[in-house]
């Protein structure tokens, strides 16, 4: 590789990074002062690029791009008063999923208004040309983008360190309870910070628009890489972001450049794991404050009571006996309830008593899954063998990312989450030889034997009932109480001398592994695997099974899967906008049954 | 001034005060006293609206504020010095005084952070030192001038002595018995009654979250039974 070409991909970092340290920045300064994750950050991005390539075929591109962002700024100041506003004093899960479901809205909205088309954006006026460094060409309109980064870093600096408003920021991010007891009303503050973050992500995405069209996928993939600069340079600091969004840009351009395309996610990766490695906080990180007031409370969980056992004996020998009066399908979508009962408690398992928040365990679900079809139609083991060994694969996946999730907590563990599993994701998307890229895997057919309809749906019952009441099991046993008692108490637990990372990435890598069970007799009751399988909305169907069942009892996730699965067979095929569907439903959870389904029917009882 | 009416508040599920009846008059410094876990935190934070009221009122200078948010009732002059002071730690001092900065209001005596330096004479030889570099007393003079800076006319102290040294002590209860002169009514919240004596005419004893004597601070004094009740370890 020539001195050229090495400049001018580390130019090429340079222009990538300043679109990603605005959408981390954005992302740090609406975490420092509200404690809420954005997880929408990334759809005001990709809606700063709609907007900004539907507005410069109207007013031209050079106003098109600061209207843009003033407009998603406004959009952000509508979200925080309209939504947000309403969430601060709920549980942090609530929170991150409330944001996801503006996510799923804001995906169908510009699906609606723009189709799914890409829409390619115009080059910049007087600056569409490309400049010559020692001998390369270089787009003139990347060489603004690399000082525009810079400028918006000392633009912000100045804001909070010369203004009122700044000093008032800094003094909320580190103690918001004792700012207000000071005077300063948050309600105004929290507003305009999140204006004013929106407006940066809606101007990296508009500033965007002459390298990448707009497109639909933008905002999985810009909020995983947000996620990964803000994990690295420190969630809360700004030049952290600058630094992470520096190093992580330079990354990629190199494996690019190299024509190592295919490494980035991996090189990504084990950059951002040496950075967790030896700075757990991120470069510029600091300590996480310990969170004022009193803490979430957890109500503990009772056993099965007799009633309910003797409830849950009789549905499955209603189950065991269904095959005898029904047809082909209930069977089908029965199997499917079956599946997805047993990825719902493997997730409720992490989310509930070790209160791991995650955003990514479609990940080991698709992991079980690929590995199922690859050992079977690659390695061309038998069908029950592959069955068997695939939630290994899953379980190994979790071990290898748990280590890390585990280090984290909170939001930190929720972002890493998501970005593992949309690495676990590109990966299956982008290696065509082993997982069929795009297209999957198809053939994926069980044994003979199993073939029926009526024998799939009994291994799948006997799978996931088992697997269920082991996970349940394990809550109740010394085990499970460790796992809770670091929960609650992580100081005390290990006063007791429990280990407590060591016992939640044990429960991180069970949960892998049923969820890998899942995923595996998914594979082969469909027949094929696509990459959906391991997607982010996944993981998010995941999350409305458990919160819909209510995330404080042991149970509600299976009834929460159940609900769902049979919600989404029948609407599905009906509504055309089912994501924005499901992010409806969620505000509308998290807003008005904060405690999920479960809870209407004790209170009752 | 303030008054706490038949107030119940607590954490969550954990109820901790039962119907307290509190009174804090114009001028006037009182003590709040009790036992570690007695509920005397509780009540300056339910005050203040950190935590939010299970029933019962709180009226200040004849207004409900029992309902208000925080940063509402800070506006209407009531300060608020924390426990553990809350110094922002990422802030000068300088920057620390101008996040409590509120207008003068009429009836309270006004403070700029010049007027605070002469009264806290420390802080103004530094000014430009980061709050997390600052030792505890210096921080609690902080916390006391950064609440003054909102021109209250009542003051809120969570105790304000905890975890100084003696010499510091003194100087923190010459700064309350002046800003008793300045005319400023102030509620502390003490476990110690040596330290009590040196600021409060009046003291209020509660136990397990209930008022269980209230009268003047000589009258406590000349009843060791009472202390011996209440006080003692």
């Amino acid at each position: 590789m020539s001195f050229s070409s090495v400049l001018i991909q580390f130019l090429n970092g340079l222009a990538s990074a300043s679109s990603l340290f605005l959408v981390a920045a954005g992302l740090s300064l609406i975490f420092g002062v509200t404690r809420v994750v954005n997880f929408a950050h990334g759809s005001l991005y990709m809606l700063g690029m709609y907007f900004a390539v539907w507005l410069s075929e109207r007013v031209g591109f050079w106003t098109a791009v600061p209207l843009a962002a003033a407009v998603v700024g406004f959009l952000g100041l509508l979200i925080e008063l309209g939504l947000l506003r309403r969430i601060y004093k709920a549980p942090e899960l609530l929170q991150l999923l409330a944001t996801f479901a503006l996510l799923l809205i804001i995906k169908d909205a510009a699906l609606w208004a723009w189709g799914a088309e890409d829409l390619l954006g115009p080059r910049a006026p007087g600056l569409a040309a490309a400049v010559e460094i020692s001998g390369g060409a270089f787009p003139q309109y990347d060489l603004l983008l690399i000082v525009l980064g810079p400028l918006v870093l000392v633009f912000l600096h100045l804001l909070l360190t010369q203004t009122r408003w700044g000093l008032l920021v800094r003094a909320a991010t580190e103690d918001r309870e004792m700012a207000g007891a000071l005077g300063v009303n948050q309600r105004w503050l929290f507003s305009s910070v999140f204006a004013l973050g929106a407006l940066l992500a809606g101007l990296g995405g508009a500033l965007q628009i002459p390298r990448e069209p707009a497109n639909l996928n933008v905002d999985l993939t810009v909020i995983s890489d947000a996620f990964v600069i803000v994990v690295v340079g420190g969630l809360g600091s700004i030049p952290g972001a600058f630094l992470a969004a520096l190093l992580i840009a330079q990354v990629k351009a190199f494996c690019i450049g190299l024509g190592f395309s295919k490494a980035t996610l991996v090189v990504e990766f084990i950059v951002m794991a040496a950075v967790l490695v030896i700075r757990p906080r991120g470069l510029l990180g600091r300590e996480a404050t310990i969170p004022r007031g009193p803490g979430a409370e957890e109500p503990p969980l009772r056993p099965l009571s007799p009633l309910l056992l003797r409830a849950l004996a009789a549905l499955l020998a209603a189950l065991v006996l269904l095959p005898l009066a029904s047809d082909g399908y209930v069977l089908v979508l029965l199997t499917d309830v079956l599946i997805f009962a047993l990825f719902a408690a493997s997730l409720h398992f992490i989310l509930g008593p070790a209160r791991l928040h995650s955003f990514g365990h479609a990940a080991y679900f698709g992991l079980g899954a690929y590995a199922a079809g690859i050992l079977y139609l690659q390695a061309k083991l038998p069908m029950e063998l592959a069955l068997a060994l695939a939630p290994l694969a899953a379980g190994l996946g979790a071990l290898v990312f748990g280590w890390f999730c585990v280090r984290l907590s909170g939001v930190y563990c929720a972002m890493l989450t998501l970005a593992f599993a949309q690495i676990a994701w590109s990966a299956a998307f982008q290696w065509d030889g082993l997982t069929g890229g795009s297209n999957g895997l198809v053939g994926v057919w069980p044994a003979a034997w199993l073939a029926s309809k009526t024998m799939y749906f009994y291994l799948s019952l006997l799978a996931c009932a088992l697997a269920i009441a082991l996970l349940w099991r394990a809550v109740h046993s010394p085990f499970g109480y460790a796992l809770r008692a670091g929960r609650d108490s992580p100081l005390r637990a290990e006063a007791l001398g429990i280990d407590v990372r060591a016992t939640q990435w044990a429960a991180f890598s069970i949960a892998g592994l049923a969820a890998g069970i899942a995923g595996a007799l998914y594979a082969f009751s469909k027949g094929s695997i696509s990459p959906e399988a391991m997607g982010i909305p996944r993981s998010v169907d995941g999350l409305v099974m458990v919160m819909l069942g209510g995330i404080h009892t042991l149970t509600g996730s299976v009834w929460g899967a159940a609900l769902f699965t049979w919600l989404q067979d029948a609407a599905a095929r009906n509504v055309d906008y089912w994501r924005a569907a499901i992010g409806v439903s969620i505000l509308v959870i998290v807003i008005l049954l904060p405690r999920g389904l479960a809870t209407l029917v004790q209170k009752r009882a | 001034m303030l008054e706490l009416q038949r107030l119940n508040a607590g954490y969550g599920r954990a109820h901790v005060l039962f119907d307290l009846d509190l009174q804090l008059r114009p001028g006037e410094v009182v003590a709040l006293l009790g036992r570690n876990g007695a509920g005397k935190t509780t009540a300056l934070k339910t005050a203040i609206g950190l935590l939010p009221s299970i029933s019962g009122d709180i009226l200040f200078n004849g207004k409900r504020i029992t309902r208000l948010e925080s940063f509402e009732i800070a506006r209407l002059g009531l300060g608020y010095v924390a426990e553990d002071r809350r110094i922002f730690t990422d802030l000068s001092v300088m920057e620390n005084l101008a996040v409590g900065r509120l207008p003068a209001r009429s009836g309270a005596p006004r403070w700029t952070a010049e007027k605070l330096f002469e009264l806290f004479p420390n802080l103004g030889r530094m000014r430009e030192r980061r709050g997390g570099s600052m030792s505890g007393g210096e921080q609690q003079m902080l916390a006391i001038a950064r609440s003054l800076m909102g021109n209250p006319s009542a003051i809120l102290l969570d105790e304000p002595f905890e975890g100084l040294a003696p010499i510091i002590v003194t100087g923190v209860a010459a700064t309350i018995r002046e800003l008793k002169r300045e005319g400023l009514s102030v509620l502390l919240c003490e476990q110690n009654l040596r330290y009590a004596r040196l600021v409060a005419e009046r003291a209020c004893i509660i136990e397990k979250g209930r008022l269980c004597y209230t009268g003047t601070m000589a009258a406590l004094d000349a009843d060791p039974a009472l202390r011996a009740r209440y006080l003692s370890v």
